[in-house]
């Protein structure tokens, strides 16, 4: 058993999450051979008779935590987020259909993974699973709220599907903090008027990054962690779009299908104001080191800042 | 399963029989379904709810029942006909099928019909639910069993031998299989699209206790099902040898009845050949 890497990765809250959830003799774990990267491997550690190794077999594990889900149990299963897109048609036969509440977790997601390469970068997890009808879809930005929201799943009725992250984030929550996040509604991090950057995962520290460059150009930025992707904040999306007049998404997935396009068809439907969207635009990443291989895809304060100004030039054009 | 498990022979296969009768009027009205491998897993079911399988017609939900997990969902109509003879469905429901708001769902659904434990309709995922069951009662130390219905054509996917091989190594000794081994599939039969050979051999590769008998033969599928029972060291797989559309002339060994269902005039000739 490695040793667990050091606080700031949001799996590593996820693990510290699941030890939380021990003390619940429902709850049962779900390992595909990848429980020191999930770090599921601290509750396997403390409670093997609860924790169900199922070896490099993703359909079957959704399938299996479906049984367990109809027998009382909470199954919480997790491998790499792009492996769990393998069973795909078994979270959505076997697991949302019948609404079992089954928590799925998809660790190293985004480009933000590094080096492992595009096979390993899930950049469409949180749009394909957002389709799914029934399905709670989170993505926290540190370990601290990681570790809160995988508490609070336990309580959360139906299927859900959190993404985590490999690499250590800035801590934008402590152990306090956090305990106030509540699934389904979005924290806001700093208050601003003339836009909102709504970010996800490990682009919230980004955007709060663009935002203090942004406010040395005396521009006033609202940024919001909005954690859970499903169901989406109205009640918040409605209160800045009506103070800020714009908005502008950031998250390491692609543009089509995730954060940005949740908040798109909302807006398109409810409040047409101006929307930029940061995130991987229809293309694989590739292997390099976290930081440039985010700059290289736009996924950094530089492209959320540029988004900034064209949306906000926008809203002044109409 | 109280009621069924107090009646003898002759009524069990009396029962099949009205089974396969209401397998036929369904699809008929709904025409649609898929009457085929309904015909040929009846049998089997019959014989294992004739058993001292522990289900409660009047409390199907019962938390310690035991589990049967239809895994060919299309052959909903036999789960169907067999709710309907145990009382559990009433007539209504079962013509229903196929139709809006209908309790008898195209494929077997937890979530509309009671006493189904299982939402099917894709292949090759009702092994690994039934491995997850399994778990689960003997985390909850319940003597509960849990029964697999797989069609043959299922095993070409790949799920069912994740799910296999995961069974012998958490040792499910609660979990059975039932091989609804018809040798035909949607298309053709399975020596055309894909023959997988020697399923109850793959099965024992994995660890599996294995035993093959007719599925037709209510005797032998009762003796096989309590074998099953008593032997707790594995998994168990009971390959049972069957005869797509069991009962119909016209429909037995026939690809074209896996998914069609018999107009007016083949309605009257099946049930004058069951009557």
């Amino acid at each position: 058993m490695s040793a667990p890497s050091e606080g700031g990765a949001s799996r590593d809250g996820y693990g510290r999450g699941l030890l939380r959830l021990a003390k619940d003799e429902r709850v049962v774990v779900l390992e595909a051979d990848l429980g020191k990267s999930t770090k599921s491997c601290h509750f396997r550690e403390g409670f093997p008779e609860r924790t169900v190794s199922i070896g490099i077999a993703e359909q079957n594990m959704m399938l299996v935590a479906a049984g367990l889900a109809s027998s009382g149990k909470i199954p919480f299963a997790s491998t790499f987020a792009i492996f769990t897109e393998r069973a795909f048609e078994q979270v959505r036969n076997g697991i949302a259909r019948p609404g079992l509440s089954v928590h799925i977790c998809g660790s190293h997601g985004g480009i933000h993974t590094g080096s492992d390469g595009s096979s390993a970068q899930s950049i469409e997890d949180l749009g394909i699973y957002r389709s799914i009808p029934k399905m709670t879809i989170l993505h926290p930005c540190d370990d601290f709220s990681a570790e809160e929201l995988t508490v609070k799943l336990l309580n959360n009725e139906g299927p859900s599907y959190m993404r985590t992250a490999r690499n250590k984030t800035s801590r934008i929550y402590d152990g306090d903090s956090a305990r106030n996040l509540e699934i389904g509604k979005g924290s806001t991090i700093i208050e601003g008027r003339d836009v909102a950057i709504i970010s996800c995962g490990v682009m919230v520290e980004r955007s709060i990054e663009a935002a203090r460059i942004l406010e040395d150009e005396g521009i006033a930025c609202s940024v919001i962690d909005m954690h859970t992707i499903k169901p989406l904040d109205l009640e918040l999306l409605t209160d800045l779009a009506e103070k800020c007049g714009c908005l502008v998404t950031a998250e390491d997935h692609s543009v089509i299908g995730g954060l940005g396009s949740a908040v798109s068809e909302w807006t398109a439907k409810n409040k047409p104001i101006p929307v930029e969207m940061v995130g991987v635009n229809d293309r694989f990443g590739e292997s390099g080191g976290t930081s440039e291989l985010m700059t290289m895809m736009g996924l950094d304060a530089i492209s959320i800042c540029s988004a900034v100004r064209k949306c906000i030039n926008r809203k002044n054009m109409q | 399963m109280g009621d069924v498990a107090s009646q003898s022979h002759d009524e069990l296969t009396e029962m099949a029989r009205l089974c396969r009768i209401d397998i036929l009027r369904m699809t008929h009205e709904a025409k649609s379904g898929h009457p085929g491998g309904s015909l040929s897993a009846i049998d089997a079911m019959v014989a294992l709810y004739g058993t001292d399988f522990r289900f409660d017609t009047s409390n199907p939900d019962w938390p310690d029942r035991d589990r049967f997990i239809m895994s060919k969902g299309h052959a909903s109509p036999a789960m169907y006909s067999l709710l309907h003879q145990m009382g559990v469905l009433d007539v209504e429901d079962i013509l229903g099928f196929r139709t809006l708001g209908s309790a008898c769902q195209g494929h077997v659904d937890m979530v509309w019909t009671k006493g189904v434990d299982f939402s099917a309709g894709s292949l090759g995922m009702g092994l690994s639910f039934g491995l997850g069951c399994s778990i689960a009662a003997k985390m909850d130390s319940s003597e509960r069993r849990i029964w697999v219905m797989l069609g043959d054509g299922e095993t070409q996917e790949g799920q069912v031998w994740e799910a296999a091989m995961a069974s012998s190594y958490h040792n499910a000794s609660n979990l059975r299989v039932i091989v609804d081994r018809n040798r035909i599939q949607n298309d053709d039969f399975m020596a055309v699209q894909m023959e997988v050979g020697d399923i109850g051999e793959k099965f024992a590769s994995f660890g599996w206790n294995v035993l093959e008998v007719d599925g037709h033969n209510i005797s032998e599928l009762i003796e096989a099902i309590n074998w099953a029972n008593q032997n707790e060291s594995a998994p168990s797989a009971i390959i049972a040898h069957t005869i797509k559309g069991k009962g119909v002339s016209f429909m037995e060994d026939n690809p074209s009845f896996h998914g069609k269902a018999p107009n007016d005039e083949e309605l009257k000739i099946a049930l004058e050949e069951l009557s």
